[in-house]
């Protein structure tokens, strides 16, 4: 599944940065494979996106969110 | 053992949000100032610290995630690490947020192949004991090679053990960052990750203040009415404190000028002293407590992080119009002043988004198109109340930052068609924890921002003011020792006199005459000189007392038909024509500095003076 379809208390894990122009930028802020990463805030609108990872918010759109691949590692309350 | 008196540099580097700052504040004190990269028109903070004998000078470089340069901050920092670069650092102080160590050791890892000596300083400990973090100093220190120190950028615990390490000989890193060529950034994490695992412990953590309160600022409905209500309280704040600094101001330039009057001999030093140069000043000085002001408020807001939250929210809104959710803080300040938003895109990354956003901020309604408004509207609103309490008046003046708010994202839907793309937009951005405001960073913000607000605005607007001076002064025919009886009648046949006599036909469709003309020009040195101007004309004797110029510009009537010059339309015309105009040429300055392109600048002066000629003629030809 894609980043972007995660939902609320999901948690993943990155299985890999499709490559893209951002995907440099994705990486560097700690999207590499095998990261945990959930769902933390949703703008108005669905988008923006903000995700916990390593422990902090990172707040990409939607369709950046689609250039990450996931799997899903519990599907939480 | 003393060292004899020696020098080094060290420069202080590490993600945005770390803790840098208020570090650089603590080792430096207020010893620093901001100066360019030779070569470049960045500006970095540099400061001095005397520790023993030691001289060190300590360089600010802007946060950046890593060496992958993104932005145009970015890619200066890296810049004086070049092996080559005479201003290459002696040591590096890398500044670390312990809370969130993997993400912030990236940037570490990468300029541990620059071959710098450096120093590891870790802060924020307090939020990464709450997240539950455990850490190994030692063995950190020893993996790594180099000093590992805690500092706290708040109390400043810590700082003064980091300054004597510093003059210490310090060592290189000799953790070995894998980098391979095919993917360097997920190999440089596979190494921190295999450094963490032996030096950090996670427990379980408490949630964090930042988890509990984000839900709510960004909420679908809450999140906007907050944004709002934050705004409304600070330009109310901004409008009100400010008042009484201005005012004062205002009385001092008055004073000096009258002493200068007095004191100096009548020629033309004196003219353009009193008349060119003190009035330049006063134009540009009165305008340093609102903007001093709003960057203070702008600053809480961005030190809390909850800006970060306002582009969060924004941005799928903004992106529609061609902007991005960065666009917010250029376009909230442009509401005090052009000058320091346009410096303030910088931290965009897009160039497209950028000069989107360069290009419209003039639009918002500055500062120092309030003193123009004030006056037009008191001559054509009455001064009634509708339900009783909302001033009349006070709803146009609202109504004129509508329009420039509304004209200034019009126009960036407009550019996006035109503008071709470079690079991708963005959006993938850190949200910070919340913190109480740090002060002291803020007080420094303050100063450094108004400080190049004066030096930027400052230069052009004295030149200008000069320049303005000389045509307003002299004229074809003027003779050396002609006496003009009064004011009126050497503004008349002065140059100034003259354009506006010449620029009449083309404002006439406006509503204009020539006497408007000439504030016209005039206003090019500041919006603002518009009211000077005008109490010249109608040879106003006090020109704070606006209800004097008022009621000679109201008693002003066209000679063939007897009806008032400032009738309805000619006043909202005018209004219009102030709101949309490129009358700023501070702001083209620096538009070109930012831009490095004179295309930009131009193409700006054209668009929004067009803009405003076209909306004045339609607006005084349907109103008449």
């Amino acid at each position: 599944m894609l980043l972007s379809d995660l939902k609320r208390n999901q948690l993943a894990e990155i299985k890999r940065v499709l490559p893209s122009p951002i995907q440099e930028k994705v990486m560097e802020m700690g999207c590499v494979p095998g990261t945990r990463i959930s769902l933390a805030l949703k703008a108005p609108l669905g988008d923006p996106i903000a995700f916990s990872v390593d422990g902090y918010y990172l707040s990409m759109r939607k369709t950046e969110a689609q250039t990450i691949e996931v799997k899903l590692v519990h599907e939480g309350s | 053992m003393k060292e004899a008196k020696s020098r080094i540099t060290a420069a202080l580097c590490g993600n945005p949000n770390c803790g840098k700052s208020s570090l650089f504040n603590h080792i430096t004190g207020l010893h620093q100032k901001i100066s360019n990269i030779p070569g470049t028109t960045i500006d970095l903070k540099i400061g001095h610290a005397r520790i023993d004998d030691v001289d060190v000078k300590v360089i600010d470089t802007p946060g950046t995630y890593s060496n992958q340069a993104k932005s145009k901050d970015e890619e200066v920092a890296l810049e004086i690490f070049e092996a080559q670069n005479p201003e290459r650092p002696d040591v590096l102080i890398y500044v670390a947020d312990a809370s969130n160590l993997r993400r912030n050791l990236l940037y570490f890892s990468q300029l541990a192949s620059y071959n710098i000596p450096m120093i590891l300083v870790l802060t924020m400990m307090d939020t990464a004991r709450k997240r539950g973090l455990e850490l190994d100093l030692d063995r950190l220190q020893n993996e790594l090679g180099v000093p590992v120190l805690i500092c706290n950028g708040r109390t400043g615990q810590g700082v003064d053990k980091l300054k004597s390490r510093l003059i210490k000989p310090a060592f290189t890193c000799h953790y070995n960052f894998v980098q391979d060529a095919e993917n360097p950034i997920a190999s440089a994490y596979k190494s921190i990750d295999n450094l963490l695992t032996r030096t950090t412990h996670q427990k379980s953590r408490e949630k964090l203040f930042t988890e509990r309160i984000d839900p709510i600022l960004t909420h679908p409905v809450w999140g906007y009415f907050i944004f709002l209500g934050v705004l409304l309280l600070v330009f109310q704040a901004v409008f009100k404190l400010a008042e009484y600094p201005m005012e004062l101001i205002e009385l001092g330039f008055d004073a000096l000028g009258i002493w200068l009057y007095d004191i100096l001999p009548a020629n033309w030093i004196r003219s353009i002293l009193v008349n060119g140069v003190i009035a330049g000043l006063a134009g540009v000085v009165v305008f340093i407590p609102q903007i001093a002001i709003l960057f203070f408020f702008m600053s809480i807001l961005e030190d809390t992080g909850y800006m970060a939250r306002i582009s969060f929210i924004m941005d799928r809104i903004l992106r529609g119009l061609g902007l991005s959710g960065k666009s917010v803080v250029p376009l909230l300040s442009g509401a005090a002043c052009a000058i320091p938003a346009i410096m303030a895109t910088r931290n965009i990354e897009n160039w497209k988004d950028r000069i989107i956003t360069i290009l419209v901020t003039p639009l918002m309604s500055c500062s120092a198109r309030l003193p123009v408004y004030t006056l037009l509207i008191s001559l054509a609103v009455p001064d009634t109340y509708v339900l009783g309490i909302i001033s009349l008046k006070a709803l146009m003046l609202l109504a004129m930052y509508f329009v420039g708010t509304a004209a200034s994202l019009i126009a960036a839907l407009v550019f996006k068609f035109f503008i071709k793309q470079r690079g991708l937009s963005y959006f993938i951005m850190e949200l910070p924890v919340y913190h109480s405001p740090r002060w002291k960073n803020i007080g420094l913000t303050v100063f450094h921002k108004s400080k190049s607000f004066v030096l930027e605005a400052g230069k052009v607007i004295l030149i200008v003011s000069v320049f303005l001076w000389f045509l307003a002064s002299y004229g074809p025919n003027t003779e050396e020792g002609s006496i003009k009886p009064t004011e009126i009648e050497q503004l008349e046949s002065s140059y100034a006199g003259y354009f506006g006599k010449t620029i009449e036909p083309a404002i006439e469709p406006l509503g204009f005459n020539w006497k408007i003309g000439i504030a016209l020009i005039t206003s090019f040195a500041a919006r603002e000189v518009f009211v000077g101007t005008m109490s010249t004309i109608y040879s106003v004797e006090d020109e704070e007392n606006i209800a004097s110029i008022r009621s000679k510009m109201q008693s002003d009537t066209h000679s063939d038909s007897g009806l008032p010059v400032y009738s309805l339309a000619v006043v909202i015309s005018l209004m219009i024509f102030y709101a949309f105009a490129m009358q700023c040429v501070s702001t083209l300055a620096v538009v070109y500095k930012e831009t490095k392109q004179l295309k930009w600048p131009v193409l700006q002066f054209v668009y929004m003076t067009g803009l405003a000629y076209v909306a004045s003629f339609v607006a005084y030809q349907l109103l008449r």
